[in-house]
């Protein structure tokens, strides 16, 4: 008999109301649906949420990891980048 | 404060709900570690646990209300048989998980009326145990009946299965609204409805999910069932057996 395994999804949890979701898992599940309720069940036993979203694996499209040199390494020499040269007038110096 | 009548018709129906929750609980914690995925695994213990947490507060409210002293371990442990209330459903063997689930649909559905309705019972304390287990049985009914309908409506092996899960357990329903003596005192004192008052609204909940999944809905034939008068099935005694030998054999023991 063939045996086809479930999708598999990702699981991004808000822990409270203001946070963003973060990324904390997967589960296989058969569809929608119930990839919320075993997310549910398997990432927010310990009150550990407020909201879940589960995304299909196969929608993340991810950058390649044998291209981080290039995605990433140019960016170590900008220090220029950071928003920490300006001098801030006192009235707005605690943005 | 409400006055609290402690009648025994009134200590009955609370064993009743807290016996439900205890042994269903029990039985379904048969699945750790066998469940057919890991997802499933931790949903029936995470359900199993919501179950026996309502078992431990129903059993320690009975024991307060009956006053002679026993607390909830005597109740849970300590008895025999015919002194367990729970219905039959509860108690039978977990067979597959197509059949978990109906048995959950079927008896989670039947939950929500009863929690829904003892918010307001007279019984203060009730009232507070069946709010906070009115949210876990609307999930265990939601979650069980998305897979009724899966199943139901899956791969004619499902289907056929969950059919046969549907033919089993639909006659051990009936004893979900039997009625018992103690009904009037209990609905007359506002503690809670009589179970038998309750079926019109359980079938306008179960049938429709039954009937998306694809399922044929049994007739209703002589068979009865009274678990819940304390006569049970030959399954009750392998269950407590396992549940109550710690306790029996090391009376006391804690950990």
């Amino acid at each position: 008999m063939e045996r086809k395994e479930w999708p598999l999804w990702e699981v991004f949890v808000r822990s409270r109301n203001g946070l963003d979701h973060k990324h904390c898992g997967s589960v296989h599940a058969p569809d929608a649906k119930l990839a919320l309720q075993v997310a549910r069940d398997v990432y927010t036993r310990r009150q550990e949420g407020v909201s879940i979203w589960v995304v299909p694996a196969d929608h993340i499209v991810a950058s390649d990891p044998d291209a981080k040199p290039e995605l990433f390494d140019p960016a170590e020499d900008k220090i220029y980048r950071h928003p920490t040269f300006y001098q801030l007038p006192d009235e707005v110096n605690h943005m | 404060m409400t006055r609290q009548t402690n009648s025994p018709e009134h200590i009955e129906y609370v064993l009743r709900l807290g016996d439900n929750a205890l042994i269903l609980g029990q039985r379904m914690s048969e699945w750790c570690g066998h469940a057919p995925v890991l997802e499933e695994d931790m949903a029936l213990a995470n359900m199993s646990l919501d179950l026996i947490g309502q078992a431990r507060m129903l059993l320690t409210h009975a024991g307060k209300l009956e006053g002679s002293g026993r607390d909830e371990d005597q109740l849970a442990f300590l008895r025999t048989e015919p002194n367990y209330r729970n219905l039959t459903i509860c108690e039978l063997p977990n067979a597959d998980f197509g059949r978990t689930m109906m048995r959950n649909f079927l008896f989670a559905s039947f939950q929500v009326l009863l929690w829904e309705r003892l918010t307001a019972s007279a019984d203060g304390e009730l009232a507070a145990i069946a709010a906070k287990s009115l949210k876990e049985a609307r999930y265990h009914a939601q979650h069980a009946g998305d897979w009724v309908i899966r199943l139901g409506d899956g791969t004619a092996e499902s289907h056929a299965r969950t059919q046969g899960a549907l033919d089993y357990l639909w006659t051990y329903t009936a004893e979900f609204f039997a009625a018992t003596p103690g009904d009037d005192a209990v609905a007359a004192a506002g503690v809670g409805p009589a179970w038998s008052s309750l079926e019109a609204a359980w079938e306008a909940a179960v049938v429709p999910v039954l009937h998306e999944a694809m399922l044929t809905v049994p007739a209703r034939t002589p068979f009865r069932s009274y678990g819940k008068f304390g006569r049970h099935s030959e399954h009750l005694g392998h269950l407590l057996a396992e549940m109550q030998i710690l306790q029996r054999t090391y009376p006391g023991a804690q950990w």
